[in-house]
């Protein structure tokens, strides 16, 4: 913007910043896995609601049931993956300098994904359990 | 630098706060702090996972009064920000903008919020009555 010469054009310099990234498939699987997590999410209160103050044993039958492991599993997959994206925007906004601002989203999107890997896992052994 | 200069959005503090602004930033709000919820439901398919003991832990700490306060809490925020998540996709879709449209709506969200809570403990509640 100074009075300098330059030789790259205004376009050239713009190129692949800014809007010209990923915002469409961020914004796109933002969406998409909301859509999934609003039955899903009335499915889990409704089920959690049914089992409130039940024991290990009422639990587990209930994960072993022929609905809960896929419906839990598709939860868990759907909510951290929309977890991830949406914190990712917020910390986009209020993280102003740049090395907390990615150190904090690495930080969640791996996070996330370690969470939503051991749940799986532990519905996956209570399913599968003997 | 002049990175460190801009404004930067929401900028929150110079507006002033209407109903409308409230609601959009407790949709934030709610969503972050379901992304901490979101690790008590890990932590309680872990424990389930790992055998009566652990469950009875989490059990525990589930039915005392702090723990139904935090899960009253989260509960209400999960269903606030699914209420309001769909006044989102209406948007998205392009209907509901008209500032009395997006008025109701909005009472609309915080009404459906609170009526499902409710609805969910007073179903957990009477449910395991007999149960618990």
């Amino acid at each position: 913007m100074s009075g300098r010469s330059e030789l790259r054009t205004r376009l050239g310099r713009v190129r692949g910043l800014g809007s010209a990234k990923e915002g469409v498939a961020h914004w796109w699987a933002q969406r998409l896995t909301a859509v999934a997590l609003v039955p899903l999410t009335f499915w889990l209160t409704a089920s959690l609601a049914g089992l409130w103050g039940a024991g290990h044993a009422e639990v587990v039958a209930w994960l072993r049931g022929p609905v809960a492991p896929v419906a839990m599993i598709a939860l868990l997959i759907a909510g951290f993956h929309h977890l991830q994206l949406g914190m990712q925007v917020v910390i986009e906004d209020y993280v102003h300098s740049e090395a907390a601002k990615w150190t904090l989203i690495v930080a969640v999107k791996l996070g996330a994904a370690l969470a939503a890997l051991i749940a799986v896992v532990a519905v996956l052994r209570i399913a599968f359990g003997a | 630098m002049a990175q460190d200069d801009r404004p930067l959005s929401p900028h929150l503090q110079v507006y002033r706060p209407q109903f409308t602004s409230v609601l959009s930033i407790l949709h934030r709000i709610t969503g972050v702090g379901l992304g901490l919820g979101a690790l008590l439901l890990v932590w309680w398919l872990a424990a389930a996972a790992a055998g009566p003991e652990a469950f009875a832990v989490v059990r525990g700490i589930a039915g005392s009064w702090l723990g139904c306060l935090v899960l009253l809490g989260f509960s209400w925020a999960l269903f606030y920000h699914l209420c309001n998540g769909i006044r989102h996709l209406f948007w998205d879709v392009g209907m509901g903008f008209e500032l009395t449209t997006a008025r109701t709506s909005g009472y609309g969200v915080v009404a459906a919020s609170l009526a499902l809570t409710a609805l969910a403990w007073l179903a957990g509640l009477l449910g395991s009555g007999g149960a618990a």
